[in-house]
């Protein structure tokens, strides 16, 4: 294949008329090598009359027409003559197709200018906004379930369970050595100081404590929020996007109970059972530490039996059914909240990811102050 | 019509299977430059999947495309992207980039394959709009249009680089009969001024009988092509019953 070379030539003669010759291949590749020159020699032309001589063109694309039409727009602009001589046919009619001057510079249309005030009113009505649909959500969540808890048929179990493979046994080995390291590294960084004193062998009751009452369904609950909860939301928000949400709704199904209710339920079911085995990796690694500093396993066992006691267990595994809502209720909620386009399917998934750690760690502290008041 | 017949694309032997089951069985054509060549079938008889075999983007499990003379089948690298050049695709969804404006959209290829300056790039872009009938919504993004206007833009999108050949998936479908003829009207000009060569997947059948210039029919049952030629050919004159029916079912009720 030759390659594509488009030549200019710019003539001015005597009568005060200039001549631009164009030759060769005028497309999208070659049309750039000439365009800056030919506009160039247009604005520095003092003759009345410009002649384009396109003669000696030997194929012309859209490139080519709008480097044309562009000649035509500023010719007509300072009400010179313009001629184009020699074109072919063809070309011709594609350039007559269309009127140069309604082609004006684009202006990309610049975002208006927002004041303080207005961009603070803008954020508060959002977060009232988003507040709202939470509730509504909320609301309508509870009904479902409670639809659900009296007549258990009409939710669809199959789909329950396929739900809690997935986002509850699949979630078993992240959330198991997560639990671990965090355990081991904890009784670690305890037992360093606490042997200045002598009292390595407390690491135990920090590591059974702090492992039932807080971590163990702290950490199930945020890997289950950037796992499960971000799954759900891109699941729901694409069904968004695809129609499949209005289908359900045309059908007569509401998607809160066909899509959110087998969600919730599943994940209402797996999240203690997580909590459960976080709880016991988390130990383990703990006893990793005290096992390496020479002290044996009964003695680690017996001051866990001795410090930790069942409510400390029950507390916990409550706490991680109220993690278990939020990360099913709020990962639905934004996939159903999804707006068009691509780029949407993402957002719902960051707010889902991020709304329902901020969640979590409230309702943590919540639970903790309750827990103080009532003393256990 | 076409004094010469200087061929553009060849398909050689090709055969197109998922896993083991066989799409489109050793089927062999020719398009020649600047005709309008429409790719027509039953539904699920493989016509999309054919033409995406023909712009490269799946492997096909035995034959050959030659776009241009250079097979886009084995082609790597820098290769590939010569051929790429060459062509332009629309996509059945349109397919627009979400998160840009319908001008920047369609600017993109220039920014990335030309050295046009930015005011030139900008009239391109304009002038590509306008002959799509979409002047004036350039700031808009494409969530905020029809489905029609989205694939309309997508020609543009296609078009923006003036490629040799276009590839358009059911561009017809889901538009206005005024919006579809203009439409044809456009591929006609740009088919006969410019000898773009277009390769459509289309089920319309008044516009296929204005703009083709040749049909091939994929059959499923069989798996290969049972018709090829210009549409009123294969209306009238087809031995097979099929064919004949496709065309004349459609005609009786459109025409009668």
């Amino acid at each position: 294949m030759v390659e594509a070379t488009a030549v200019l030539n710019t003539v001015a003669d005597k009568d005060g008329v200039l001549t631009i010759r164009i030759k060769g291949r005028l497309d999208s590749t070659s049309t750039g090598d000439i365009w800056q020159g030919a506009i160039e020699a247009l604005e520095r032309a003092s003759s009345k009359k410009v002649v384009v001589d396109t003669s000696e063109i030997d194929y012309c694309d859209g490139a080519g027409i709008s480097l044309l039409v562009e000649i035509q727009r500023r010719q007509k602009k300072r009400g010179s003559e313009l001629e184009i001589s020699g074109l072919h046919d063809e070309y011709r009619k594609l350039l007559d197709s269309f009127d140069p001057l309604e082609f004006e510079e684009y202006h990309p249309e610049k975002s208006r200018k927002t004041s303080l005030t207005e961009e603070v009113g803008r954020a508060t009505f959002s977060v009232w906004d988003n507040i709202r649909s939470q509730i509504a959500f909320l609301g309508e969540l509870v009904a479902a379930l409670f639809l659900a808890a009296r007549n258990p048929k009409v939710v669809r179990w199959k789909d329950a369970f396929l739900i809690a493979e997935t986002a509850g046994v699949n979630a078993f080995p992240i959330v198991a050595l997560i639990s671990f390291l965090i355990g081991l590294i904890m009784a670690f960084q305890a037992a360093i100081p606490m042997s200045q004193f002598g009292a390595e062998i407390f690491v135990a009751d920090l590591i059974a404590l702090s492992t039932l009452r807080e971590l163990g369904p702290l950490m199930t609950a945020i890997v289950m929020a950037g796992r499960t909860s971000s799954a759900f939301a891109a699941e729901l928000g694409t069904m968004k996007v695809n129609e499949e949400m209005d289908a359900l709704t045309t059908m007569g199904l509401d998607p809160v109970r066909f899509l959110v209710v087998t969600r919730v339920i599943a994940t209402l079911f797996m999240m203690p059972l997580l909590t459960i085995f976080s709880n016991l990796l988390g130990i383990m690694g703990g006893s990793v530490v005290l096992l390496s500093m020479g002290y044996p396993l009964s003695a680690y066992v017996d001051r866990i039996i001795l410090s930790a006691d069942y409510v400390d267990l029950l507390g916990g595994l409550l706490k991680s059914l109220a993690f278990g809502l939020i990360v099913a209720g709020i990962g639905c909620s934004h996939g159903l909240r999804t707006r068009t386009g691509a780029s949407a399917v993402g957002d719902s998934t960051t707010k889902a990811v991020v709304s329902g750690i901020i969640m979590i760690i409230v309702t943590d502290g919540i639970f903790s102050v309750v827990y103080f008041y009532i003393g256990i | 019509m076409n004094t010469e017949q200087e061929t553009i694309i060849r398909v050689e032997n090709l055969t197109v299977a998922y896993d083991e089951t066989v799409i489109i069985d050793n089927i062999s054509f020719e398009v020649h430059r600047g005709e309008v060549f429409i790719i027509l079938g039953g539904s699920g008889c493989g016509k999309s999947t054919l033409l995406k075999q023909m712009i490269g983007l799946y492997a096909p499990a035995a034959g050959r495309i030659l776009i241009d003379g250079d097979d886009i089948v084995s082609a790597e690298g820098s290769d590939r992207l010569r051929i790429l050049r060459k062509i332009g695709v629309m996509y059945q969804s349109g397919a627009l980039f979400g998160s840009m404006t319908l001008f920047e959209n369609v600017r993109l290829p220039l920014e990335e394959f030309t050295n046009l300056n930015s005011s030139a790039m900008d009239l391109i872009v304009l002038m590509k709009l306008k002959q799509v009938g979409l002047k004036g919504f350039e700031n808009h993004m494409p969530s905020e249009l029809s489905g029609g206007m989205q694939k309309r833009a997508a020609i543009a999108r296609a078009m923006v680089l003036d490629p040799r050949i276009l590839f358009l998936d059911e561009p017809s479908a889901g538009l206005d009969p005024i919006t579809s003829a203009e439409l044809d009207q456009l591929i006609i000009s740009l088919a006969r001024n410019l000898r773009i060569t277009f390769v459509i997947v289309t089920h319309e059948l008044p516009s296929i009988y204005s703009i083709a210039d040749r049909v091939i029919m994929l059959d499923k049952r069989v798996k290969k092509i049972v018709a090829d030629g210009r549409p009123q050919d294969l209306r009238d004159k087809s031995d097979n019953q099929w064919v004949r029916q496709f065309f004349k079912r459609e005609v009786a009720l459109n025409g009668s």
